[in-house]
């Protein structure tokens, strides 16, 4: 019995914090719950979530266990955190290395793609180019305006979520997004017997369910344990920048950048801009280019088009 | 004095007697158990299938990620559009004083009701969640269009089984006193619904001012009901959808087909009942100018709902457009443009033409022609969306129904026709007491303004 209290207390803790607590190996407020461990002397300096510098004893770092946002916690954003991504179109190869680690990720098969690398042509004279279009976690999302139930929800990070315990499949989200950026479990998903049993999260989308509208959602639960989100750890070309406006920071796991010197120094811009849905997810131009475009076994049955 | 009352219990003239016998309910012929027996099988197989999709999921229709919206919801659009001529003829009929509307008025009440019924429930079949309905309501956002639909369909269903069944209390009234040889079942149920109505002079009065309020009421909420249904596509970024007039150009199109309804239904009353003296030579000409100015006012929305894109051009829209005048869409496209808009304002522009058979072939064509109308609306926007469709299926990027989609479809459609026909085997399809009335105006009593 005391050790289930204990058990249940000290995941109550963690969970608690694991809201609080934000990207990277922020772990020092776990500290708190742990009286009888031995310092090592040596510290570590840290950002506090409240965006103080503070020294710790190293041994009070722990890796954070995978925290379960349960469907209502999901609805509030990490707190002081505006997420954001930048896509480098002038490195990307179609190698689909980020649509398969987002497939493996979520659990979706082939008729849900929640990444799409699609071939773009501007004009019959310019050169085609590859293009990674996954939900662009608009700041004015028309998904979110016309959801009758509140299923699909705008947070106060800037990620755009659904809520697949609450969603009715009426697919009006579907058809308000101009990027078709969602997709529809038409019929029973395709998963493990270990996948369908896993806790829901709306911060994971997994387990799907059939009759509900899913999509890419920014990977917060990676990010809450001090990750990237799958594409961009997957991607060996750099070609996806994530990070935070308010620090004016993105990373493609390489290199880390000023968000807004990289925006403006690579002329940034937003697809479809004039729709007014104000997207976070930023491209720069294919010029430059690393490599020539080459057509892949898809497009060369398609065509192409603008 | 006579009241109502007395002339129904017995100072009884010749000429109204006449009248019952011709407009009284009666018992299915044949031909009325066959045609019973086929909308049933169509009703039960399309549910059949509607189980299935219950337990399967929306994946037994050809509905996938970009055609996310397919029949279902054309079928939608085209109940809420045909529901619009319970307030054509109940109302606006009624208040511009066209005293010819009388036999009409009934039959566009039953059409009404059952397909803004029907309205909702395919709503309910479109959706991939049916088992979270309440949702709607537990989780209810006010900015949604769905909401404002709800709302506004829910209504529209109130008012017009008001305006359905207030006109009724007469006839039940009437039923229940003089019918003798019906089942027991039957009498009580006309007992229960005239709820003791007795003619007087002080319960006409009521329910005549309540008709009134009931015929202002309804026409902003059968806009409402059209426009909202419109919005459902003109709120979206869409090419075809991206309006500023969907709301006028579905509603124009809804008294147009609505007309068609009753003009297909007038005629199938006539001929099956021999109801040649009630629902004359006179009421289908009227009808005839009416659909000529209905499809007149349709044809100026088209034009402004293609013309105006078509001159511009512009980018997705050019897409959009062209599958709808050359390509994959344009036979559809032509077919029901033509036949289903510009056909009817020819033939119906002759007086010949305005005979009770030709009206019918043209309300026929008109009411089919509006459902493959609705379809052209839903689904072609979506089969051109702003990011290419790559990597998908063939079967992804044409939408073609698939066979139990269709039998659904069918099945909602043989739902709204089989309420119609039951309810014209327990309620007169023409109004009774106000034929009547109208036929003996010095029986007349009450007066009301």
């Amino acid at each position: 019995m005391k050790s289930t209290d204990q058990n249940s207390r000290r995941s109550f803790l963690r969970k608690g914090l694991g809201i609080a607590a934000v990207a990277g190996s922020v772990t020092a407020l776990q500290a708190f719950q742990q009286d009888s461990v031995e310092e090592t002397g040596e510290m570590v300096k840290l950002l506090s979530p409240e965006g103080e510098i503070v020294e710790i004893d190293k041994a009070y770092l722990k890796p954070i266990p995978e925290v379960h946002i349960a469907p209502d916690a999901a609805r509030e954003g990490i707190p002081g955190r505006r997420f954001v991504m930048v896509i480098d179109l002038a490195q990307c190869k179609n190698l689909r290395k980020c649509h398969d680690a987002c497939e493996k990720m979520h659990h979706c098969g082939p008729d849900n793609e929640f990444l799409k690398v699609l071939k773009m042509q501007d004009n019959k004279l310019a050169t085609p180019f590859w293009q990674p279009t996954m939900c662009f976690h608009c700041d004015e999302p028309p998904c979110v305006k016309v959801c009758p139930v509140d299923a699909t929800y705008k947070r106060t990070d800037g990620i755009v979520l659904i809520d697949t315990d609450r969603c009715i499949g009426c697919r009006f989200c579907m058809v308000a997004c101009p990027y078709s950026a969602r997709t529809f479990d038409w019929n029973e998903p395709d998963q493990t017997e270990e996948v369908k049993h896993q806790h829901y999260s709306p911060e994971t989308s997994v387990p799907a369910k059939m009759g509900t509208v899913s999509k890419c959602d920014f990977c917060p639960d990676m990010v809450r344990q001090g990750e990237m989100p799958h594409c961009v750890t997957a991607c060996p070309n750099g070609v996806f920048y994530f990070g935070d406006e308010n620090e004016d920071a993105v990373s493609n796991g390489s290199e880390t950048v000023r968000l807004s010197e990289l925006l403006r120094d690579r002329a940034g811009y937003r697809y479809m801009e004039d729709m007014g849905t104000k997207p976070r997810v930023y491209y720069l131009p294919p010029v430059n280019r690393a490599f020539p475009f080459e057509d892949d076994e898809f497009t060369k049955q398609n065509g192409s088009k603008s | 004095m006579k009241t109502k009352k007395s002339e129904s219990a017995g100072h009884f003239t010749d000429q109204s007697e006449a009248i019952s016998r011709d407009l009284m309910p009666k018992p299915f012929g044949l031909s009325g158990k066959i045609w019973v027996a086929v909308l049933s099988f169509v009703f039960l197989l399309g549910f059949f299938f509607y189980i299935q999709q219950l337990r399967y999921g929306l994946g037994i229709t050809a509905m996938r990620d970009y055609s996310t919206w397919g029949i279902y919801i054309a079928n939608f659009v085209f109940f809420v559009a045909i529901s619009l001529v319970g307030s054509l003829i109940s109302a606006i009929l009624k208040l511009s004083g066209a005293k010819w509307r009388t036999p009409l008025t009934r039959i566009s009440e039953m059409i009404a009701v059952s397909s803004i019924v029907f309205a909702a429930l395919v709503i309910i079949v479109d959706m991939g969640r049916p088992d979270r309905f309440m949702n709607v309501i537990l989780h209810a956002r006010i900015q949604s269009p769905i909401t404002w639909d709800v709302l506004v369909i829910t209504t529209y269903l109130a008012i017009s089984l008001l305006l359905l069944y207030l006109p009724l209390i007469p006839d039940l009234a009437f039923m229940r006193d003089r019918f003798s040889d019906i089942p027991a079942w039957q009498k009580k149920m006309y007992t229960f619904m005239a709820l003791g109505w007795k003619g007087l002079p002080g319960q006409e009065k009521i329910l005549r001012r309540a008709e009134q309020i009931l015929a202002i009421l309804i026409i902003p909420v059968a806009f409402g009901i059209h426009t909202v249904t419109s919005w459902l596509f003109a709120t979206t970024l869409r090419p075809g959808w991206d309006s500023s007039d969907f709301g006028p150009y579905f509603v124009s199109g809804a008294f147009m087909v609505g007309a068609g309804g009753v003009i297909a239904a007038m005629y199938i009353f006539r001929t099956h009942y021999s109801l040649e003296k009630y629902l004359t030579d006179k009421h289908f000409d009227y009808m005839g100018r009416l659909l000529v100015l209905l499809s007149l006012v349709y044809l100026y929305f088209n034009i402004n709902e293609y013309f105006v894109p078509a001159y511009k051009m512009k980018g997705q829209e050019a897409e959009h457009l062209n599958a709808l005048f050359y390509g994959r869409y344009a036979p559809l496209f032509w077919s029901v443009q033509i036949f289903g808009m510009v056909a009817p304002i020819i033939v119906l522009l002759f007086r010949r033409g305005r005979k009770p058979l030709p009206m019918f072939i043209i309300a026929i064509l008109v009411v089919v022609g509006a459902w493959f109308k609705r379809f052209l609306i839903v689904i072609p926007t979506l089969s051109h969306p702003y990011i290419p469709m790559d990597r998908v299926p063939e079967s992804w990027q044409h939408y073609l129904p698939t066979f139990k989609e269709w039998s659904i479809t069918a099945a909602t459609l043989a739902g709204a026709l089989l309420i119609v026909t039951l309810l014209t085997r327990l309620f007169p399809a023409i109004p009774m007491v106000e034929t009547m009335e109208e036929a003996n105006p010095e029986h007349k009593e009450t007066e009301i303004a």
